[in-house]
């Protein structure tokens, strides 16, 4: 018991510190790129905007390659872009690269889907008012999106904090990896407890303020 | 003033072609209130959303007050529709704004100078009557208030054409009486021009000043609207007109030997005239009243009547002759 409290002491701080970098950093990454491949998949594919079968093709294959390699699969194939990228393969940082490439695929299709629920009757009154495609991009596709974009975003985090236990494998540490390596590894079924309840807390609170943003949005 | 000139829309599906419209040439006064009725898949809905280009016709070409817009690009055709308002059967508000970021909707795609939004929203809100409603949300408001708040939105730009598709489909008889009083009252005030798309003849009789009938993709008849009730002239604009006045021979009626079943049709202003009164008090005959109804129709009455005449050959002779020099119309539907 003592020896969890101990692990849990010295350990803790540092995996939380790691796991909030990670989920931040993918998080916003998703939240702008996949917001931004999302809106291009929506656009190319219905036809009141710009539908274009060659790069719908093209972003739907590219997103669907991503999201059909297992995750940690994924962090070995990028091991060389992410040298490009942050200079190294390890740590929590080099761990946010393929979190976050992930986690843009990831939140693109269900941005997709959140643009194609909204009413088709709306964007057709707005295109017969002789609206410019970015003023019915903003005044009205995102206005009629935002809850399910939410609701996408709050799915996505609940995601990135189970990816991110896989960031282990690269040295990207977190809370999910203290349960590995202390829990599993070293047969600490304490920690292994104390690390799950943790998950469970910031999932459980993640998805309940993401119900409530959404709920504060919805007008119907 | 908008004209099309040989329409066709053709869709295809599961690789057939279906032709939705079929060579529809057509041309809409200004200030008029023109209306579109047909049964539904007739491509009334199709043939509207052409004169907008929500929907490109296969063939043919569009002109709005002397403008060809079929061959305009992207740019020049957004000039074109904020001269066009569009209203729908199911308002298609923005669910997630305000009332008034609604009606604003319109003149932000107008590049309306921004201090003056607010006041202009107020304005357009005060035409449509729901001044109150300014900051509630779409969800709020009852299915004819939506509308209203649509044809603010659509109006907001002071079009010269204002489409409504379907505009009265979804509402009840209250809310579609106070929304067809609201379009007259907008025609009158800004002659604006009026396309109307509606399979309920209800609305027809009171709004338009012309008609066009449609069946499957063709334009069967167009023509005022008085002389679209009083006579009709292609199958289908009958059998809807026929269903308004819905004046029938009541199935078990047996017409004796000294009786003539008759149909009346009275137009204009001999329908105020006593015929049936005057024609049983000078000739020795007795007349009852079957079925009838009298409409009006921009004001000028249009009635039906169905009535057996009973008494002697001779004298129902005569009172025939009477009754058919002073009506519009007479039909003789049984007995001698």
């Amino acid at each position: 018991m003592s020896e969890t409290l101990e692990i849990i002491e010295s350990e803790f701080a540092q995996a939380s510190i790691e796991t909030f970098q990670m989920v931040l950093i993918s998080m916003v990454a998703a939240a702008i790129a996949g917001t931004l491949i999302g809106l291009i998949l929506h656009l190319t594919s219905n036809p009141l905007f710009f539908k274009n079968k060659i790069v719908n093709g093209i972003a739907g294959t590219i997103v669907n390659i991503i999201r059909s390699m297992p995750f940690i699969i994924l962090i070995i194939v990028l091991i060389p872009f992410t040298r490009i990228i942050v200079g190294t393969s390890i740590g929590a940082v080099a761990a946010s690269v393929s979190l976050s490439i992930a986690s843009i695929a990831f939140f693109a299709r269900l941005v997709e889907g959140a643009f194609s629920e909204v009413d088709k009757g709306v964007i057709e009154a707005a295109v017969a008012t002789g609206a410019s495609t970015s003023l019915i991009i903003r005044k009205v596709l995102f206005v009629e999106a935002t809850p399910a974009l939410i609701r996408a975003l709050t799915v996505t985090f609940v995601s990135i904090i189970g990816y991110s236990a896989m960031a282990g494998a690269v040295g990207g540490g977190g809370i999910g990896n203290l349960a590995i390596m202390y829990g599993y590894n070293r047969y600490q079924t304490g920690v292994l407890l104390f690390t799950v309840i943790v998950l469970i807390i910031i999932v459980q609170l993640g998805q309940w303020i993401g119900d409530k943003i959404a709920l504060a949005f919805t007008r119907k | 003033m908008i004209e099309l000139k040989n329409i066709d829309v053709i869709f295809q599906q599961n690789k057939h072609d279906f032709k939705a419209v079929n060579n529809v040439s057509l041309k809409i006064k200004k200030g008029e209130i023109f209306g579109i009725v047909g049964p539904s898949g007739a491509g009334k809905s199709t043939l509207v959303r052409v004169i907008n280009l929500l929907q490109r016709p296969s063939r043919g070409q569009v002109f709005i007050e002397g403008q060809e817009i079929t061959n305009l690009n992207r740019k020049e055709l957004r000039k074109v529709r904020l001269n066009i308002g569009m209203i729908f059967q199911h308002f298609n508000l923005i669910s997630g704004s305000t009332i008034a970021e609604n009606v604003a909707f319109s003149l932000y795609a107008n590049n309306y100078p921004k201090d003056k939004i607010p006041g202009r929203v107020k304005e357009l809100l005060e035409l449509v009557h729901l001044p109150e409603k300014a900051d509630a949300y779409p969800a709020n408001l009852s299915g004819g208030q939506k509308q209203r708040v649509a044809i603010a939105r659509a109006l907001a730009n002071n079009p010269e054409i204002l489409l409504c598709d379907e505009a009265t489909s979804a509402l009840d008889l209250e809310n579609t009486e106070e929304i067809v009083a609201l379009l007259k009252e907008i025609n009158e005030k800004t002659k604006i021009t009026i396309v109307f798309i509606t399979h309920e003849m209800e609305v027809a009789k009171k709004l338009f000043d012309r008609i066009a009938f449609m069946e499957q993709g063709e334009l069967k008849e167009v023509t005022d609207i008085y002389t679209a009730f009083t006579e009709p002239k292609e199958a289908i604009s009958k059998s809807l007109v026929e269903r308004v006045l819905n004046v029938n021979v009541p199935e078990a009626l047996v017409v004796k030997e000294d009786e003539t079943l008759l149909r009346l049709s009275y137009t204009g202003d001999d329908s105020y005239d006593p015929v049936i009164s005057m024609a049983s008090k000078n000739y020795d005959i007795t007349v009852d009243i079957i079925n009838g109804k009298i409409d009006y129709i921009h004001n000028k009455p249009f009635g039906v009547l169905i009535l057996i005449l009973r008494g002697e050959d001779e004298e129902r002779a005569k009172a025939l002759e009477y009754i058919q020099k002073n009506v519009y119309k007479l039909e003789r539907l049984g007995g001698k």
